[in-house]
């Protein structure tokens, strides 16, 4: 990407302050504490990659982040103001929108009515199909998608790559301002994934603050200008891809730990099992030094 | 950043040779060739149910040319297929969210025992009689709806249950073995009498107007929009087959249809044929034109995404379960007047099947997500034919089950290879 080399100078966030900030936040499911004291920033603008391996609390994050399971504890600002965000509504309120891997789209109806889903334009109670349809080509054109033979096609006649384009347009088509991605490339072929990818891109470009989940490296060192790291909960690192290498990213992903970044030795699986804190110190020590 | 996504659509120009992205193709063959794409792609509409409709009128009246074609039988035809066309209306809108309610007749039979209680027994004017029809209904409806929105309860069972208890019901409230009579001279005319004439052919030359305009509008709307409009020809051809279609019924039952003219004239168009159209224009407005008709193809498409789009779910549900169960008591209206009296067996027997099988051999899936009103009139009117026709011929009971049986077999097998076809080539 062209746009990697710009990102090269600047420290994480460019300066800037962030979108949405997250500080300390905790999450439990039962004696489950599967979010410990995460820190996470979002800028305008920039693609912010978040990856760990299965299990490290990704999903957890991002359901907190979109209201679905609240945070037990810890601060969540957007736009400098601290905000509380219980469910999806007050998220989709601050212009926060998440898109699902599992594609929340109807297959029995057109790109025009699934973008406006649930969201209808009506003009004295019918439903305005005429600025809908303008809306829905200004959008596609807007992320300059040209893939799309008609915006009257049932969904289901379009392709894996195009179904996640109208699933992303319809994040966006709200003046949204963070959009969450979870791993938009999942289940796409190399072609529609690159073709995902730069819309991922062409988001950021437009001033959204872009947070993406992936499971490929290539992905993420090909759009994000940030990389956040989670392991076992915990958010080992938020660096600028710029600075990093695949082998580093690898190594925070798999020990936590990478050089003199993410977490004291002490505290990765390899320095010490996560678990019994035998003769190191308990757990709350731990949580003290994260 | 709404300002940056805006000013970037403005300096994004389209890249030579890739299409911008429009509807379909332009001129009256694309218009054609577009059709054609869709039925082998399909999706084929209510054209099924056309067909099967002009090849039974066909053999049918070559069968029995002077007994199936006449004007008295074609009047008889509607007031036949009225109860079961209002019902299937509103199964529409349950089996488009891929439910089923097996209760549907016998609600409409318990909603007319209802209102022939409040009119009959009671004594009361005809239009509080239909209230309570109506309200009766709505109230079945309502708790079917609260059973499957709220505990979910699969529709399959509770309406099971329903057409159990409400045939019950109905037996309770007129009286084991026994009617109620409908005297109202108001509640028999609906199903029986006819408009007088200038009136009928107003209700056909207004019909014809209003679509005219709003079709022409629509279009002049959509082309100053920037936006893709059928061609001229298609949408005049359109309004030009409505028109001769409707001036041609109005004109055929304007004609006397008595065989003793000096005692009794029968002639104009039914007074339910007004209902029909009421219910239909309204019917369609709610499913094509409102964010909740959207809410309910969404639903029935893909619930959880509806879910997740911030559609309440389980409140379209039990909307449609209301509607369903209204329409019902509307069509015990009708069959409580065709038949003067409320029985036993009002909205028993077949008329849930029949009503089932109407919406289907128009063209409204099981399987939810697809349909429209429209089908409910033309699978209506098969099944009318059907039933009708074979009377004329004499034939017994037992042959017009078989075929109206494999009707809808044929009916249900066009639904699932479309389906397949869909499927395959993209189009659901």
């Amino acid at each position: 990407m062209t746009s990697t080399a710009e990102v090269v100078a600047r420290p994480v966030g460019g300066g800037q302050p962030p979108l949405l900030s997250l500080r300390g936040m905790n999450k439990s499911f039962g004696p489950v504490h599967v979010l410990q004291e995460v820190d996470l920033d979002v800028f305008p603008g920039e693609v912010t990659a978040l990856v760990g391996d299965n299990g490290a609390g990704k999903s957890t994050l991002i359901k907190g982040i979109a209201g679905i399971h609240a945070f037990d504890s810890g601060v969540y600002t957007f736009d400098g103001e601290p905000v509380t965000v219980t469910n999806p509504k007050q998220a989709n309120a601050l212009g926060i929108e998440v898109v699902y891997q599992d594609l929340a789209l109807c297959d029995n109806l057109d790109i025009v009515h699934n973008l406006f889903l649930g969201r209808e334009i009506s003009k004295g109670g019918r439903l305005d199909e005429v600025t809908m349809e303008r809306r829905a080509t200004e959008t596609l054109a807007g992320l300059s998608v040209r893939t799309v033979r008609s915006v009257r096609q049932h969904v289901a006649s379009l392709s894996g790559g195009q179904r996640q384009t109208v699933a992303i347009a319809r994040s966006v088509i709200w003046n949204s301002r963070v959009v969450v991605l979870d791993e938009p490339t999942a289940a796409l072929g190399v072609a529609q994934t690159e073709q995902v990818l730069k819309l991922v891109r062409r988001l950021a470009d437009n001033g959204l603050g872009v947070v993406l989940i992936s499971h490929n490296l290539n992905d993420v060192f090909e759009v994000a200008d940030s990389i956040a790291v989670l392991y076992l909960g915990r958010m080992v690192a938020q660096v600028r891809s710029a600075d990093m290498t695949r082998n580093q990213v690898v190594e925070l992903i798999t020990g936590g730990r990478s050089g003199s970044i993410g977490l004291p030795a002490a505290e990765t699986v390899d320095g010490l099992p996560e678990l019994p804190p035998v003769g190191v110190g308990s757990s709350a020590d731990q949580e003290a030094t994260a | 950043m709404s300002t940056s996504v805006r000013s970037s659509i403005s300096s994004s120009a389209p890249l030579p040779g890739t299409p911008e992205p429009t509807s379909e193709s332009p001129g009256i063959g694309g218009a054609l060739r577009d059709y054609g794409v869709r039925l082998r792609g399909g999706d084929v509409g209510g054209l099924p149910a056309i067909l099967g409709l002009l090849v039974l009128v066909a053999v049918f009246s070559g069968l029995r040319p002077s007994t199936f074609t006449n004007a008295f039988n074609f009047a008889n035809l509607i007031h036949q297929s009225a109860a079961v066309i209002v019902i299937a209306m509103g199964l529409v809108f349950i089996l488009l969210l891929g439910e089923i309610d097996l209760a549907a007749g016998y609600t409409a039979g318990t909603a007319a025992a209802v209102m022939g209680i409040v009119v009959t027994q009671q004594g009361q004017p005809w239009w509080l009689a239909v209230l309570a029809c109506l309200a009766a209904g709505a109230v079945v409806g309502a708790l079917i709806g609260l059973l499957v929105a709220r505990l979910g309860i699969p529709s399959f069972v509770v309406t099971l249950a329903a057409f159990l208890g409400l045939q019950g019901v109905l037996l309770k409230l007129i009286g084991e073995g026994g009617t109620i009579a409908i005297r109202d001279s108001t509640l028999i005319a609906i199903n029986n009498d006819d408009l007088p004439l200038a009136v009928g052919w107003i209700l056909a030359i207004g019909t014809v107007v209003v679509y005219a305009v709003i079709s022409l509008r629509g279009a002049a709307v959509r082309r100053a929009g920037g936006l893709h409009t059928a061609p001229p020809a298609v949408l005049i051809g359109k309004i030009v087959v409505v028109a001769v279609l409707l001036l041609a019924a109005t004109a055929y039952l304007s004609v006397e249809r008595s065989r003793n003219p000096a005692a009794t004239s029968l002639k104009g168009v039914p007074i339910v044929v007004a209902v029909l159209l009421v219910l239909y224009v309204t019917l369609n407005f709610v499913l094509s034109r409102t964010s909740f008709g959207r809410h309910v193809y969404a639903v029935g498409g893909n619930a959880e995404a509806a879910r997740r789009a911030g559609i309440n779910v389980r409140q379209v549900r039990l909307a449609c379960f209301v509607i369903g169960a209204t329409l019902a008591a509307v069509a015990g209206i009708l069959l409580a007047s065709r038949n003067n009296s409320i029985s036993p067996t009002t909205g028993g027997a077949d008329t849930l099947l029949y009503a089932v099988g109407a919406a289907v051999i128009g063209g409204t899936s099981l399987f939810g997500g697809k349909g429209r009103v429209i089908d409910a009139v033309l699978g209506g009117l098969v099944i009318a034919v059907i039933i009708n026709g074979m009377g004329l011929l004499n034939q017994p009971s037992s042959v017009v089950y078989m075929v109206t049986g494999i009707v809808l077999l044929v009916a249900a097998s066009v639904d699932a290879i479309s389906r397949r076809r869909a499927q395959s080539t993209g189009r659901i």
